[in-house]
């Protein structure tokens, strides 16, 4: 450390070098984040506003995108209209003052839950799996551990639709089709590939000695992986569910496969809310902002361990 | 940590058990599951009155057009009990017939005093039959429904624009009765500046993934004297796919996309030709009927802005066949709630009802009233469409048939690949292999 | 960490093993490890291998999903040729390897480039880190359905955006429409998405290097240009390489991001192996012979993986 401390050391950049690196940095990360602005903005523009031409950056903001998210409209003669009672809230209003009426709430708010029990459900399982074969895998000499390890990550190499064609099949018959638990099932099964590498790095790193002092105390091994180990690896555990949590959300190519109506997640119903005629970009734009704000979330959390799991483990620092 | 621990296990053996069986299906309530469009929506508006009448409250699941045959055959074959009534495509017909995704409804037709005869023949044979031409009926005829066209009737009246279109091309500037003046009008209008604003000549499908392209080539085709197959000889396909007359109807497909529409239009369908349209990009667009209600409300191209004509003829005069029935999912365990629904959906007020809503009855009780062709300005043009429909292949290797003839075209007309002739001849070829499959050739 | 751990450390130097191994009650260690590992290998065992297993026995047959009610015909290897014969399949390998060798390619030099730049340390460069990693975090498919809207060649940002820098007429393209731009069209995305995770693994093997050895370097008076080639490069190869084989296996499989943003379109054009079998497994319903294709991507993917693997361990070793 002394290097870096010294005032002119030969490996601190210079001044300008810095100046010049951090300026193309920030160039490119505004540049990067330019269509989550565009969707951010998207979200909060009329349907006409949203395909105007030349693209509108000033607009006057409205809830349309949000109410079409929320509710299906259908457009009905002005007679039809002023037949029916007045408006109740405030998508209502938006809806007639285009001649349309609000015919009943859209799928999103199913679709949005369905994602939340499946990510949270496939993580909790599947980092508990991961927490004790991790721990088995680092502390006994396992037969074959080299192998199993293999074996374990290979799975992860499938394509997903290569898995899929059997796993339709197989769900078929067991009529696991578009339930949450055969959903939680398969992403619990890829997950836990990803939670036994990166918990296998975690519980490496905490010294052997503090669960044989335990054991010398009289705990028994349980109570010891329980007591000792499972605090120290508190980080650890956080990180990988944080992981497996974002790939669950993510997850489009199985979803949209094995599921349809009851269990089926965000991502592959997003793509597909349209409104009277064309997508409704405001609509779509509404439900991906409101979809990635979780993600935005948790990746400042993850900063310091982003690099472990994306990389399952393999580099640490 | 601990307690974490057991929390979290503890809300995994929860989110697993609480919705391991998804079977809380409610008894008093059935899920419809069609396309995400106009006229769904109308249904759901509609239906308010089914709940209204019997206490069965109604669920629904649309999906878009583009996804709409992966996502429901997918649900078909894998035996979901999602949908209890599905209004499926036309070409659906053969393989939920034969495999048993439909309840077939001739006992409860019986039973129920619904007679097919009060259904245009078109929409019977089109929406009901398997095989076709038998009395086997699987679906009930919910919306009629052919590829038309729209214009800007407002730019074809003003009289600069008539007159320099006399000029040039020595003709009235009026709706086209054939392909031929619809391509000389396209040209006309494409690239030219309306209001400030460059607009184009004619909007037509475009679209890969589902079956876009190929609804909208095949109105071209059969004027032109396509055939799927020699009359005499079922599956008999060479010679007629590929025919001479065929491949001059696909080179001119190819032309009038080349020529007449606007840049990017190059996986389009449906919700695509909406937007060129109602954005006031193009002079005329090719879509199915269905949308002509909602359009002609439309505030800123409906009303008088806005006229439609029926799918111009060429040697021949055809259109093709959209449209669905309504059916009974055999996997629904809400068999009698569903039975029920088209029982209240084929009575004839309901049926009335569902036109005003902006559906497209199949009821003669709707159709044959001599006020119909005057209550919207597209009746007449639906019912002219109804009498000249054609449909692509209904069989259960449908989606094979599909998307050989996707990928053909598309390569073709889009990509550029290969002649017109080189198209057809692999698209004939494709077919026969799809058929030696099934063992029908 | 405080009490609690100082006792934990007195005992721990008084233990030795056989205290240990008298002492432990409860459970053997033996049959914690099994009930530990089991239930992992048994979920992959019940959702990875059956189906796997099952997918090669399907490949040997004529089964269609959506026929539960034909006849099963066994019908050997025939589907394995078909695949291998199929023009369609090769083109898709070849779209394949375009996408893959092009996303490989800027990810890595673009990447590397920010990594090389971060590591100076400016102020703010945590921060700005973290915004740049973004991206990657997103679902590939909602960010393929967005992308859509902003490749769109009338009312889409990026047309709109190169017309008011170039003059080039908006509407003159289309970035997902005309077959010369559409494979570009995937691998910009693509690299949008990836380009900081291949950034943060390089910079992980900059920051890997030890200070020490520039500094020897200095002291021989080796010029920045030649510390770059012998030093910064040869050091962060593995970690590169490492970055290389993630995104090469991850590219392999693409599909949602793909299928969302160009369908495989125009024609043919992007259609990737991925999109292939999809289109065959679940919208021709042909699951034999996809189930073939299936196998032999595995294979492929597997296989590749493996060699490479091999490479990196003796760069790495060396």
């Amino acid at each position: 450390m002394t290097a870096t401390t010294l005032a002119h050391s030969v490996v601190e950049p210079s001044g300008r070098s810095k100046g010049i690196a951090g300026t193309v940095i920030v160039v490119y990360a505004v540049i990067s984040m330019v269509p989550l602005v565009w969707i951010f903005l998207t979200a909060f523009k009329s349907p006409s506003d949203s395909i105007a031409y030349p693209p509108k950056i000033v607009f006057h903001p409205t809830l349309d995108g949000t109410c079409n998210l929320f509710t299906t409209i259908s457009r009905q003669t002005a007679d039809y209209i002023s037949s029916l009672p007045p408006p109740m809230n405030v998508c209502d209003r938006i809806a007639r003052a285009r001649n349309m009426v609000v015919a009943g709430p859209s799928n999103f708010v199913p679709r949005f839950l369905n994602s939340l029990i499946i990510a949270f459900g496939s993580t909790a399982l599947s980092v508990v799996l991961g927490v004790t074969a991790a721990y088995a895998f680092s502390r006994f000499r396992v037969p074959a551990k080299d192998d199993l390890l293999f074996f374990i990550l290979s799975t992860r190499m499938m394509p997903p639709i290569a898995v899929a064609i059997p796993i339709y099949l197989m769900y078929r018959e067991l009529g696991l089709s578009d339930t949450h638990l055969g959903m939680i099932l398969l992403y619990s099964a890829v997950n836990v590939s990803l939670a036994v590498w990166l918990l296998k790095g975690f519980i490496d790193e905490i010294p052997r000695e503090y669960e044989e002092a335990a054991l010398v105390d009289g705990y028994t091994r349980l109570q010891a992986f329980r007591k000792v180990v499972l605090p120290q690896a508190t980080t650890g555990i956080v990180a990988t569910a944080i992981f497996c949590l974002i790939f669950a959300w993510n997850e489009y190519a199985f979803a949209t496969l094995l599921t349809s109506g009851q269990a089926q997640t965000a991502p592959p119903f997003i793509p597909i809310i349209i409104g009277e005629g064309g997508q409704d970009w405001p609509a779509v734009a509404a439900a991906t902002t409101l979809f990635l704000v979780p993600i935005l979330v948790f990746t400042v959390l993850l900063r310091k361990n982003l690099l472990r799991g994306i990389t399952f483990g393999a580099v640490r620092k | 940590m601990e307690k974490l621990l057991a929390r979290v296990s503890a809300l995994a053996v929860a989110a697993v058990l609480a919705f391991a069986p998804s079977a809380q299906a409610q008894s008093k309530q059935l899920t419809l599951c069609w396309a995400a469009w106009d006229p769904a929506n109308a249904l759901v508006e509609l239906s308010k009155d089914f709940t209204a009448k019997t206490g069965i409250g109604m669920k629904f699941e649309f999906v878009p057009w583009t996804s709409f045959a992966d996502r429901f055959l997918n649900e078909l074959n894998s035996k979901g009990k999602l949908c209890d009534l599905l209004i499926g495509d036309s070409q659906w017909i053969g393989g939920a017939a034969e495999n048993g995704h439909y309840v077939k409804l001739n006992e409860f037709f019986d039973k129920n005093g619904i007679k097919m005869s009060d259904f245009m023949p078109a929409t019977v044979l089109g929406y009901s039959e398997w095989p076709k031409g038998t009395p086997n009926y699987w679906a009930l005829p919910a919306m009629g429904d052919a590829v038309g066209w729209t214009y800007r009737k407002d730019w074809f009246e003003r009289p600069e624009i008539k007159a320099e279109f006399k000029k040039k091309t020595g003709h009235e500037l009026a709706p086209p009765k054939t392909y031929d003046q619809l391509k000389e009008i396209a040209q006309f209008f494409q690239g030219r500046t309306i209001d400030g604003k460059k607009v184009y000549g004619a909007y037509i499908y475009t679209e890969r993934g589902s079956e876009g392209i190929t609804m909208g080539v095949t109105n071209v085709l059969y004027d032109w004297g396509f055939e799927y197959e020699d009359p005499k000889h079922p599956y008999k396909m060479r010679g007629f796919v590929n025919s001479p007359d065929a491949v001059k109807g696909l080179e001119f497909y190819k032309s009038l996309y080349d020529c007449c529409t606007a840049p990017g239009m190059t996986n389009a369908y449906m919700q695509e030709g909406l937007d060129a349209f109602k954005s006031g990009q193009v002079a005329m667009q090719m879509n199915f009927f269905a949308f002509w209600p909602g359009l002609y409300k439309d505030p800123n191209v409906g009303g008088d802005k806005i006229g439609f004509f029926a799918n111009p003829a060429e040697k021949k005069h055809f259109t093709q066949l959209g449209g669905q029935g309504i059916s009974v999912v055999s996997y629904s365990p809400n068999r009698d709630g569903a039975l029920q629904y088209i029982k209240w959906f084929a009575t004839p007020e309901v049926q009335k009802r569902w036109w005003a809503l902006g559906g497209y009855s199949c009821h003669k009780a709707v159709l044959n009233d001599p006020g119909f062709p005057k209550s919207a300005p597209f009746a007449q043009g639906f019912l002219t469409s109804m009498g000249i429909v054609k449909d692509f292949w209904a069989e259960p290797s449908y989606a094979q048939l599909l998307l050989a003839m996707q990928k053909r075209v598309h390569d073709y007309v889009v990509a550029g690949k290969g002649t017109a002739q080189e198209a057809l001849d692999a698209l004939v070829s494709d077919w026969e292999k799809v058929f030696k499959d099934d063992g029908k050739m | 960490m405080s009490e609690h751990g100082l006792s934990i450390m007195e005992h721990v130097a008084r233990a030795t093993p056989e205290a240990v191994a008298r002492r432990v009650r409860g459970l053997s260690d033996r049959a914690i490890q099994w009930l530990f590992i089991s239930p992992t290998i048994l979920l992959l065992l019940a959702i990875n291998i059956f189906p796997l297993v099952w997918t090669i026995r399907l490949s040997f047959t004529n089964y269609r999903a959506n026929r539960p009610n034909a006849r099963l015909l066994e019908i050997g290897i025939a589907n394995y040729v078909s695949v291998l014969t199929d023009p369609d399949v090769w083109a898709a390998m070849q779209s394949t390897a375009h996408f893959l060798f092009w996303t490989i390619f800027l990810q890595t030099s673009i990447g590397f480039g920010l990594a090389w730049l971060v590591d100076r340390r400016f102020r703010g460069h945590g921060f700005w880190t973290t915004v740049i990693l973004i991206p990657m975090m997103l679902s590939p498919a909602v960010v393929g359905n967005f992308w859509t809207f902003l490749y769109q060649p009338q009312i889409g940002l990026w047309n709109y955006a190169l017309q008011f820098l170039t003059g080039i007429p908006a509407s003159s393209f289309s970035m997902i429409g005309s077959v010369k731009l559409a494979p570009w069209s995937i691998i910009i995305v693509d690299t949008w998405m990836w380009t900081p995770y291949v950034m943060l693994i390089c910079l992980a093997g900059l920051r890997s290097i030890p200070d020490y050895i520039y500094e020897a370097a200095e002291v021989d008076r080796a010029s920045k240009w030649r510390q770059f080639w012998t030093i910064t490069l040869p050091m962060a190869l593995p970690f590169i390489m490492l970055a290389v084989l993630f995104r090469g296996i991850e590219n392999f499989k693409m599909f949602d991001m793909v299928n969302l943003l160009t369908n495989g379109g125009p024609g043919s054009t992007t259609e990737l192996a991925s999109i292939t079998l999809k289109r065959e497994a679940f919208e021709k319903w042909r699951t034999g012979y996809s189930s073939a294709f299936a196998i032999i991507l595995f294979v492929t993917v597997f296989g590749l993986a493996n060699i490479y693997v091999k490479v990196l361990n003796r760069v790495k070793n060396r």
